[in-house]
């Protein structure tokens, strides 16, 4: 009975139904802004497009952040290592130096208190010592290691004769590191078994004249004997002519990405105009052009690629990439000119093209509004797997001496001299064939990301 | 078939034809004297020397009497090496590079069939990612690289084991030939492997290995006579473009590993600018390239008869 009276009259009101079933709930995306969405998911193409552009911005930035000439010798620095910066000592001009001559006092089996007269340069190491009564001469060794364990004294560099001669000038090939030096008595019965030695760490040292020639200072009155000077640093060492790695990489990068994406470039917007002409226009024109198409493909790629470059020949001072790059073009855009017809043939065979026609839309807007954005997906694709095997081509070229010429660095041609010294130091080797795979990988990467994104069929598929 | 060989044949010939029409243009283009390289010191030496080699006719004569050699299959004299034959250069070197390149073939087939096989049946499993990764490298890595590391590699394996397990460079016997080859074909099989392994996991979703699950068909049935028959037809395609891609590619394993090849003939010859040779050498390739893509086509055709039709 109470019950009733809860009830109010606001009760009684009907109930309102939200009907909201087929609205969008979200924006909606056109193709390219779907395709873009898909791109961003996928990290590994995301992760080669930060390469791509890493080696873009390697390239086109590379000679302002890094200004070596990469064309400078240094025959002095040949084949040097990946290192850090280092110095050298300023050091005056050597001398002639007499040694040293002390009269022999004591009589033990090996030479007494070796000591260094001053500090070990690369210039000259001077060493001295107490000479011993008995003793004829003394037999100098240097080792690169400790002969202590195995008495392995490592190179005889020389003999003085004299019991009273007590001193030895090394001017033999020095290079910033410890050297073990070992003195051997000589007597009457050849080199005695005892030895005396001496662990010498030897300083980079550069005189004022070499500083001057070598073009590292300008003004002699900038340099104070005695003191440091920065030496050229190389932090990807250098080629077998001592020219600095890191920056033939980046001239590398410039000549063979130039190579790689200009010429895709060219010969994807010829094959576009010639497919479109020969899928437009159809009929015996369509079948004269393919046809025609069909005979360069089955140009053999490489034995013509090596025959237009002699056909146009390479002149003295030329880098050799013009050639290369029309070489590259006149072989290789039938494959896109097919891919744009059979694209623009199936797409005039779709409803939307016959619906816009019927609705009074001309030639021209058919191209720009239908088929171009929808070719332009395949066409990208191509485009991008087009890349990696014009850079290919490019260090195909250079390796059998065909590519660009000498002094240009491209990456292949420094692969190619990489190879020559390949044992002896693999870091030639190394940079240029890694820049090499790094590149064909991230564009073949990209492709893969790219034909995921942009074809719709492709999509849920492996 | 017979039609469709016939009209392959035919097309060959043109394809042939339109090679060496480009051949000898590309080579009347090249800048300078072909008879400056000869010891061309006076007047009548010249005038004897261009009689000889017919440049003393006019180009479209040239033309016709080359065409008319191309037909009869005779490529002339070299340039450099002095009363040689192009046709000997050919016949020697010429079965060098097709052993090799068939060796790198079959070995890239294979290969590239059981990769990928292997890669859809433990798909995103560790010896997918493996090999996934193993056939980027394979893409990747420019393959003088891989023929400079594969020598160095031989070098090692030799030096630690103490005698010559394979040598590392020349031709000969069939141990010559296995690192070469192996080289030569790991590109192709690197991409034969990705190509069967989409093919492969195309089939595995499709309707009638759904069927064949059904019906209580053995796995190892299912997998031989349904999934692996069916996902070979697209390796079989790109045979043909491949063994392109395999002779030209035998160049610069040719000359890493010092093999009498073709590849490496050419190549000397482009280097002495040997006119004749290379001539010579690119029309004899390309119409060996011609011939195995028809023989490919054919073979296709014959398996999948819808190619016949298009």
């Amino acid at each position: 009975m109470s019950a009733v009276e809860q009830f109010a009259p606001a009760d009684f009101e009907p109930a309102i139904v939200e009907r909201r079933v087929h609205a969008i709930s979200r924006p909606s995306l056109s193709y390219w802004q779907d395709a873009a969405r898909r791109l961003r998911g996928n990290w590994r193409a995301m992760a080669s497009l930060a390469v791509i552009v890493g080696l873009a911005f390697f390239a086109m930035a590379g000679p302002w952040i890094w200004s070596v000439d990469p064309a400078v010798q240094d025959v002095d620095q040949i084949s040097q290592a990946p290192a850090l910066p280092s110095t050298a000592r300023i050091v005056a001009p050597t001398t002639p130096w007499a040694g040293v001559t002390t009269e022999a006092t004591q009589s033990s089996p090996a030479v007494t208190n070796l000591r260094l007269i001053e500090t070990a340069t690369t210039q000259t190491v001077r060493l001295t010592w107490d000479p011993v009564v008995g003793a004829e001469g003394y037999v100098i060794y240097r080792s690169l290691y400790d002969p202590a364990p195995d008495r392995a004294l490592g190179l005889p560099l020389g003999d003085v004769l004299g019991a009273n001669l007590a001193s030895y000038e090394d001017r033999l090939d020095l290079k910033p590191r410890r050297y073990w030096y070992s003195i051997v008595v000589l007597d009457a019965n050849g080199e005695r078994a005892e030895y005396a030695s001496l662990s010498v760490d030897v300083v980079r040292a550069v005189s004022v004249d070499e500083a001057l020639s070598r073009g590292w200072v300008t003004n002699a009155s900038a340099l104070t004997v005695g003191e440091s000077i920065t030496l050229p640093f190389h932090p990807l060492g250098t080629d077998y002519l001592g020219r600095d790695l890191l920056a033939r990489l980046i001239y590398g990068a410039r000549v063979s990405l130039f190579i790689g994406v200009v010429a895709p470039l060219l010969f994807v917007l010829i094959g576009i105009a010639y497919g479109s002409i020969a899928g437009f226009v159809g009929g015996r024109v369509d079948q004269l052009l393919m046809r025609f198409a069909e005979f360069v493909i089955a140009l053999p790629f490489l034995l013509f690629m090596i025959l237009f470059k002699i056909a146009f020949g390479i002149g003295p001072g030329e880098s050799g990439v013009v050639p290369m790059l029309v070489a590259l073009v006149i072989l290789d855009w039938p494959p896109t000119a097919r891919l744009v017809r059979g694209q623009i043939l199936q797409i005039r065979q779709e409803g939307y093209v016959a619906a816009s026609q019927l609705l009074g839309a001309k030639t021209g807007y058919l191209i720009f509004r239908h088929m171009i954005p929808n070719t332009l997906g395949v066409i990208l694709v191509t485009l991008t797997f087009a890349v990696p095997s014009a850079i290919f081509t490019e260090a195909f070229l250079s390796f059998i001496g065909m590519g660009v010429a000498p002094p240009t660095p491209s990456w292949g041609s420094m692969a190619n001299e990489g190879i020559r010294t390949m044992l002896a130091h693999p870091h030639e080797l190394f940079f240029p064939a890694a820049f090499i795979s790094v590149a064909v990988l991230a564009f073949n990467v990209l492709g893969d990301g790219l034909r995921d994104a942009l074809d719709v069929r492709m999509r849920g598929r492996e | 078939m017979l039609t469709y060989t016939l009209k392959r044949i035919v097309q060959g010939i043109v394809t042939v034809w339109f090679i060496a029409t480009a051949t000898f243009i590309a080579m009347h283009a090249v800048p300078g004297d072909p008879l400056a390289g000869q010891k061309a010191t006076s007047e009548q030496i010249r005038r004897n020397l261009a009689e000889r080699y017919g440049l003393d006719r006019p180009v479209i004569a040239q033309y016709g009497v080359f065409l008319g050699n191309v037909l009869r299959g005779d490529f002339g004299i070299s340039f450099t090496q002095e009363n040689r034959r192009v046709n000997d250069i050919i016949r020697e070197s010429f079965p060098v590079s097709a052993t090799l390149g068939i060796l790198a073939v079959a070995f890239a087939a294979f290969g590239g069939v059981v990769w990928g096989a292997l890669t859809a049946i433990y798909r995103n499993r560790l010896p997918d990612l493996i090999i996934t990764f193993l056939v980027i490298l394979g893409i990747s890595v420019p393959s003088f690289v891989v023929a400079a590391l594969g020598q160095l590699a031989l070098v090692d394996i030799n030096a630690w084991l103490g005698f010559s397990l394979l040598p590392i460079a020349g031709w000969g016997s069939v141990r010559h030939m296995i690192v070469p080859s192996m080289v030569l074909g790991l590109g192709t099989m690197a991409y034969l492997t990705r190509l069967m392994r989409s093919s492969m996991l195309e089939i595995t979703g499709s309707d009638f290995i759904r069927t064949a699950r059904a019906k209580g068909l053995p796995p190892t049935r299912i997998f031989l006579k349904h999934q692996l028959r069916n996902a070979i037809l697209p390796v079989i395609t790109v045979l043909g473009p491949a063994i392109a891609a395999i002779t030209t590619g035998g160049f610069v394993v040719e000359l890493v590993f010092a093999i009498p090849g073709l590849g490496r003939s050419f190549v000397q010859s482009v280097q002495q600018l040997d006119y004749t040779v290379i001539m010579g050498t690119t029309v004899f390739y390309g119409a060996f390239l011609v011939f195995m893509v028809i023989v490919v086509d054919l073979l296709y055709g014959w398996i999948d008869p819808r190619v016949r039709l298009e």
